[in-house]
């Protein structure tokens, strides 16, 4: 897109000419003094405490700062810890559930509202699916309290049906993203073509449609699945007694003594997300 | 030939449409009832709750009250009665403000440069730093936040490496501060404002800085009188899209700010904890979306305008 | 075969409304190669689309065969389009993409198998059989498109500009092999273009269309000679166009000479336009009546066109062809010259 600009453009040579000693060696309008350099402080401040993180979690001592050498103690531990098992299953069955059920509502609300003229209450749809996105987390957490902790002393029921539901709906705007902007790229003659080939409208969403749209959907799935795992004010304020998720369970040890174990799950979470941001990455980035 | 001839819809086109818009409605309809019931709806539940009276235990009882709406900025002296000014209220809702303007500001002096040197980079060098700079987006906020808590707590790194160079005798108290707050909020929002700048520097057309260059200005007065305005936009979006979530913090200034340094957020949550007082609480819930609302109008203003500029 | 009958297509409702068909009827005979011809815009596309049922009629109805099928899906059609940008399925290979049609009519394998096989002969593709439908190049896509429209053996195919993204040595290929194709197989075509020397080529018929109307139907050579209107006479071919007075069968020239003509319906005798084409005007004859002034000369090829005026200040052009290794010496600018018009060189306009 942005033009592969040779060293000098001859604007830059008659600057030269006009003002021969102002102009310095490799002189060139896309840096700006000092922004380079900001940019890879900032790049390394980005990623200094991450990698500290990780490192320490490979940490044989207690300390958090002090290295002590390299063990995989405190990986046993967390694995061997049973309140982290169960929170990890919790947390990977909410998140594969949540993420299924809000990417299957997504990719239909996506069909519905993409490629289309206004129908009366597109706007509206549209809206409506985007919300979980605009309002502040702890107030959605919240509003979520209130219902359901009637709703909780009405029927007694404290299953995991509030934690889904929760989860699903906050969700769905962000499977949504990927999966329209895959549809709005593509060509609806390819629809028209197979309608024409004698396929029926349930046909042509199959062989067509579908298989078409299919990198938008898994796209969207995953991300839907990382915002499941990382939500944590919504799961803090939902859940019954006994439901913690890997994020409420590290939120709740941070009141005590920390050790490495959270700096272990901590590595555990960032290397999950990363795999799957990586994946998400290029399932978009590669064009048709 | 663009004359109508008053032709009315023909009775097969107004019947496929209205099957079209049947059709994309029940196709809509689980996302939306999902929405409705689970996200949207809960919210107007709050605004009813604002209006009640908090139970002895936590919840409501039934009765109309406006002290929830009150009790966001007034107070009610235990024993006279008389109203004076929320003073914990107010400075809470100020270091909200406070900070996510600083947090706002100190992520735009750091994501500009970094969003302008991902841009110019050759493409396939770019995308690599994008990338870089969209993985901590997506991941864990609490792990991000736990990150930074390691680094600055008073057996953390930092403080340990200030401890053996002889800098200082005694560790440095960042925790449980403000400072801690707007620093680890600046580094989990970083990326929200790096991309949205990102994406306007890259579209920005670099022949016309050229043409600054070949009218005489230098680099200091193409960036001031070309670049910016050109890039206003998108530092508008990432202004925009660091305020918002910085305005609504909860996770970051709980584990930093432990239990004093309380944000917006935090303060909600109170009211629903050890507070007991759930219509406050959704009253206060209901100003912070309020807040939120202004800015996103303002933002899809500011954006819708930049689209239709070309 | 087809009947479009008062057909009119409205796109939108109220003061965006916009009528891309006004009650156009004709009807297409089996085995035909129709072309619509038309400018940009005119509603060639929207005829089509109307035909395949991809969009219903604002009002009117068609038949196919007899019977009614406005209320028809597109897949109940037995209508198939090459569409213009082709629409070949990027997720399939070019032999997946001309079976499709026939098993979405649920066709036993063996026989989808011997007629994508026979459907790669015909357009000449065996070797690009699973090939991905991106691994071809332009003139291939246009032939895969073709035949995996052919496949499934329609009573109509339509052809959107099937040509128009091809270079122009690809393009009069592929015009022998799509009628070659059609006379093959008998498939009634109906063809779009705006290129008018391929509508004149290929066609048995043309429709020139307009701002949503049929202007003129009929063989190329009557559309070329007896152009009805001054709009089907400009948009097909050079023209010049002269005043004349129209007394019974013959008309008078305001520059002079009176010719006989065809009198074509409806005109009344007095004023008329007529049209003369380039081609058919000779210079320095011993008969001719006309005289004109040369203005300029330009040399293009395999012809030289003499820009002249005739005493009554209308502007006429000639076209000459060009004698082998003649020096070509016309007289140069300002100087007279004499006009001949070759017999039955004028046509009556009707507008
Ligand atoms: N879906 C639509 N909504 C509104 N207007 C439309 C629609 N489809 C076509 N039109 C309008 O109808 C008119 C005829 O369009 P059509 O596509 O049939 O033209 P065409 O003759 O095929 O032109 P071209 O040679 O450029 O392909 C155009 O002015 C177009 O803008
Ligand atoms: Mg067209």
């Amino acid at each position: 897109m942005v033009d592969t600009a040779p060293t000098t453009t001859p604007a830059e040579q008659r600057a030269a000419k006009r003002h021969p000693g102002r102009a310095p060696k490799g002189y060139s309008m896309r840096t700006l003094p000092g922004f380079s350099v900001i940019a890879l402080f900032t790049m390394i401040v980005l990623y200094a405490p991450i990698m500290i993180l990780v490192i320490y979690s490979f940490n044989e001592g207690t300390s958090l700062a002090i290295w002590e050498g390299f063990s995989l103690r405190w990986y046993r531990q967390a694995a061997a810890n049973e309140a982290v098992q169960d929170a990890a299953i919790r947390s990977l069955y909410l998140a594969f559930i949540a993420s299924s059920i809000g990417t299957v509502a997504a990719t239909m609300a996506a069909l519905a509202t993409t490629r289309t003229r206004r129908f009366p209450g597109k706007t509206m749809i549209y809206a409506l699916i985007n919300q979980p996105l605009m309002v502040p987390e702890i107030v959605t957490a919240v509003a979520l309290l209130i219902v359901f902790a009637t709703i909780k002393v009405w029927t007694g029921h404290t299953s995991m049906i509030y934690l889904i539901v929760a989860h699903t709906a906050f969700c769905i705007p962000f499977a949504y993203l990927p999966i329209r902007a895959r549809l709005e790229t593509m060509d609806m003659s390819l629809e028209t073509a197979a309608r024409d080939l004698y396929a029926s409208p349930w046909l042509t969403f199959r062989k067509v449609t579908l298989p078409l749209m299919w990198p938008g959907i898994v796209a969207g799935l995953m991300l839907a699945f990382v915002i499941s795992l990382d939500t944590v004010v919504i799961t803090e304020f939902v859940k019954s007694a006994g439901q913690e998720t890997l994020p409420t369970y590290m939120l709740g040890q941070l009141r005590r003594v920390v050790t490495p174990e959270v700096n272990a799950i901590s590595t555990v979470i960032l290397a999950a997300g990363a795999i799957l941001v990586a994946l998400f990455f290029r399932l978009t980035q590669r064009k048709g | 030939m663009a004359e109508t001839g008053g032709y009315l819809p023909g009775a097969l086109e107004a019947e496929a449409e209205k099957a079209d818009t049947r059709n994309r409605w029940l196709l809509s309809l689980p996302a939306v009832i999902i929405i409705i019931c689970f996200a949207a709806g809960p919210l107007l539940v709050m605004v009813l709750y604002s209006f009640l009276t908090p139970g002895d235990y936590g919840n409501v009882k039934w009765e109309f009250s406006l002290e929830g709406w009150m009790n966001t900025i007034v107070q009610r002296d235990i024993f006279d009665d008389t109203l004076m000014w929320a003073d914990a209220h107010i400075s809470i809702f100020w270091r909200s403000f406070s900070l996510s303007v600083i947090t706002t500001v100190l992520t735009l002096i750091f994501g500009l440069p970094t969003a302008w040197f991902i841009a110019t980079q050759p493409p396939g060098r770019r995308e690599l730093w994008l990338f870089l700079v969209t993985v901590p987006f997506w991941s864990n906020l609490l792990v991000r936040t736990i990150a930074i808590q390691e680094l600055i707590r008073n057996e953390g790194v930092i403080n340990l490496v200030l401890l053996k160079l002889g800098v200082i005798d005694a560790p440095i108290q960042m925790m449980f501060t403000d400072f801690a707050i707007g620093f680890g909020m600046t580094y989990v929002y970083l990326p929200l404002m790096v991309l949205p700048i990102y994406a306007a520097v890259d579209k920005l057309d670099f022949r016309l800085v050229e043409a600054a260059h070949d009218l005489y200005a230098s680099r200091w007065t193409a960036f001031r009188r070309v670049i910016l305005p050109l890039i206003k936009p998108g530092i508008i979006a990432g202004s925009i899209l660091v305020f918002i979530p910085s305005l609504g913090a909860y996770v970051t200034p709980r584990v930093l700010g432990g239990g004093k340094n309380l944000m917006f957020g935090n303060l909600i949550e109170l009211q629903f904890g050890a507070g007991r007082n759930w219509p406050l609480g959704a009253a206060l819930s209901l100003m912070l979306m309020t807040a939120v609302m202004i800015a996103l109008i303002y933002y899809v203003r500011v954006t819708s305008r930049d689209r239709a500029d070309g | 075969m087809i009947d479009i009958d008062n057909v009119t297509k409205v796109f939108g409702a109220g003061d965006a409304a916009f009528t891309a068909l006004s009650e156009v009827s004709v009807t297409i005979a089996e085995n035909e190669f129709f072309t619509l011809l038309g400018p940009s815009g005119c509603g060639k596309t929207t005829l089509l689309r109307l035909i395949a049922g991809f969009e219903p009629p604002t009002a009117g109805a068609i038949r196919l065969g007899g019977r009614d099928i406005t209320r028809l899906p597109p897949n109940q059609r037995p209508v198939n389009t090459v569409f213009q940008s082709y629409a070949l399925f990027p997720h399939m290979s070019v032999a997946q993409n001309i079976a499709f049609g026939l098993e979405m009519l649920g066709k036993p394998k063996a026989e989808v198998k011997s007629t994508v096989d026979d459907m790669l002969r015909l357009v000449r593709m065996e070797a690009m059989r699973d090939r991905r439908t991106s691994e071809i190049s332009g003139g291939q896509q246009q032939r895969v498109a073709l035949a995996r429209a052919l496949a499934p053996h329609p009573e109509v195919l339509l052809l959107d500009e099937p040509l128009s993204a091809l270079d122009l040595k690809l393009r009069k290929e592929m015009q022998i092999e799509l009628k070659r194709l059609q006379s093959e197989t008998g498939i009634t075509f109906v063809f779009v273009t705006h290129d008018q020397e391929e509508a004149l080529t290929m066609s048995d018929r043309v429709a020139v269309m307009s701002a949503g109307e049929i202007l003129q139907v009929g063989p190329p050579r009557d559309i070329y000679e007896r152009p009805a209107e001054r709009f089907v006479a400009n948009f097909i071919g050079e023209s010049n166009f002269l005043n004349a007075d129209l007394a019974g069968d013959s008309v008078t020239l305001a520059a002079g000479g009176t010719f006989p003509v065809r009198r074509p319906d409806g005109v009344r005798d007095g004023k008329v336009s007529v049209l003369v084409r380039p081609e058919h005007i000779t210079l320095g004859g011993a008969g001719d009546t006309l005289r004109s002034t040369i203005e300029n000369v330009v040399y293009s090829g395999e012809a030289t066109v003499a820009h002249m005026v005739l005493p009554t200040g209308e502007p006429i052009k000639a076209r000459l062809s060009n004698a082998p290794q003649g020096d070509g010496a016309l007289p140069g600018a300002g100087s007279q010259v004499t006009i001949g018009l070759a017999p039955g060189a004028i046509t009556v306009l009707r507008d």
